[in-house]
């Protein structure tokens, strides 16, 4: 390693930062504070065993011997864990590339598909218009993927700023349930909203708020069984607002409650009863939930169906 | 490449974008509404348009161009007096808030992410731009 390299690899914080790791999870600062600890207790062992014995050369040698194989070993440890956080952080960055790349074709195929269903490119008969339908629609689904994908990196490099403002959180819902009624409707589930008198305005980011109700109407319509029923509710507690969305749907088992948040899972019985899903919904609802400073939960029973509860401060 | 096609007491539009399909399908939607357009594939080449005999009423501009970079030819236009009162709207897949802060703090009219708009919607935006 050359004498550049080296002084690089002791400046800890622009380590850790080309990590994109926080001070206390990243190997190079744990190394540095094992380095310290094993320094200051090799020292005491040292001068207590300098003082209190007759043969210091030998408590001399083993301190030293064992100092230099607890060094190597933290060493070790520690290599691999910045093997681990950089094999994470080249995963985000794939990922960030990826789906930044994947996203301007899919906006061309986009316009592609709207000018030629417009009669812009040509008269196109009713077969071609039905198979042009097929195209956007599977085209919609591939660019809501990526758009997904991107808010994931986003969240995962802190780089989705709340835009908070007061709003009128009862609005965000309605406009949600307007936009799912069609697929509510096809689906042969109903859809109820509850709500407090004199609902308080709160102080969140709508967009991103729309984001988390959206896809819990959206998981709550499309696990619910057929001729289901999907109740929303919302409340005031303790200064917080809460909104509640209960299914009847299929339920989460038990042995997969835990792995709900974590993007890319999919439980077994989503995976059974509807193929459609990302398995990243709930993870960018945590987060953007969170975010906030709010907390989501929910309850769950096979065969029965779900509820999520996530509350948030009205202000702050 | 540059591509005109120009009739008289028509709007005219010069759109800076380095994918040629987009000319295709977004500058088809404009001529077909009844606007003038003129095609730059690269910002070196948007900003001779911008100056050149027929200026154009309005600019659509992407950031991410071949030659000079989207922001580049925005700063050069509002510079120059000859191009600085053109409206120019920025489209592009760019979307963090940094790069929208730019564009506007550079004098952009509007801000437009590809991704979230379709082609009426677009047209939409840049009639009233122009209105």
């Amino acid at each position: 390693m050359s004498d550049k390299k080296v002084l690089e690899k002791v400046n800890i914080i622009k380590e850790c930062r080309k990590l994109g790791l926080p001070l206390f999870e990243c190997p190079h600062f744990i190394f540095s504070m094992m380095g310290i600890l094993i320094i200051l207790t090799s020292s005491a062992i040292y001068f207590t065993g300098f003082k209190y014995t007759e043969d210091p050369l030998l408590i001399t040698l083993t301190v030293l011997i064992v100092s230099a194989v607890l060094f190597t070993m933290s060493f070790i440890i520690t290599q691999g864990f910045e093997k681990l956080a950089e094999a994470s952080r080249m995963k985000l960055e794939f990922l960030t590339i990826i789906s930044h790349q994947m996203r301007a074709p899919f906006s061309n195929l986009r316009w592609v598909i709207e000018l030629m269903k417009s009669g812009g490119a040509g008269k196109i008969d009713k077969k071609n218009e039905e198979y042009l339908d097929i195209l956007k629609e599977n085209s919609q689904r591939m660019e809501q993927l990526i758009e997904r994908l991107i808010m994931v990196s986003k969240i995962e490099q802190n780089m989705m700023p709340l835009k908070k403002k007061k709003a009128s959180f009862e609005k965000i819902i309605e406009k949600s349930i307007l936009e799912f009624k069609a697929f509510a409707a096809a689906s042969n589930v109903k859809v109820s909203f509850e709500k407090e008198d004199n609902f308080p305005e709160i102080l969140i980011d709508p967009g991103q708020t729309r984001e988390a109700v959206d896809n819990l109407l959206d998981n709550a319509i499309k696990y619910s069984k057929k001729s289901g029923k999907v109740k929303i509710k919302i409340y005031t507690k303790n200064k917080k607002a809460y909104f509640e969305i209960k299914d009847d749907g299929a339920g989460i088992p038990k042995s997969d409650q835990k792995y709900v948040f974590k993007k890319f899972f999919r439980s077994e019985n989503a995976l059974k009863n509807q193929t459609d899903g990302s398995g990243l919904g709930l993870f960018i609802v945590k987060s953007i939930i969170e975010n906030h400073g709010g907390k989501i939960t929910f309850e769950s029973e096979e065969g029965k169906g779900t509820t999520f509860i996530f509350s948030l401060p009205i202000k702050k | 490449m540059v591509v005109k096609i120009l009739s008289k007491n028509m709007k005219t539009i010069l759109f800076v974008e380095d994918e040629a399909a987009l000319h295709k399908t977004l500058g088809q939607v404009l001529r077909d509404k009844g606007y003038n357009l003129i095609s730059a594939l690269d910002g070196k080449i948007g900003l001779e348009l911008a100056k050149g005999e027929k200026r154009p009423d309005l600019i659509l501009l992407d950031l991410i161009l071949p030659k000079v970079n989207g922001f580049e030819v925005l700063r050069k236009l509002k510079e120059d007096p000859e191009t600085k009162d053109i409206p120019v709207i920025v489209l592009t897949n760019l979307e963090s808030t940094g790069d929208i802060e730019k564009a506007l703090e550079l004098g952009a009219t509007t801000y437009l992410v590809k991704a979230s708009y379709g082609l009426e919607e677009l047209v939409e935006k840049v009639r009233k731009t122009l209105k």
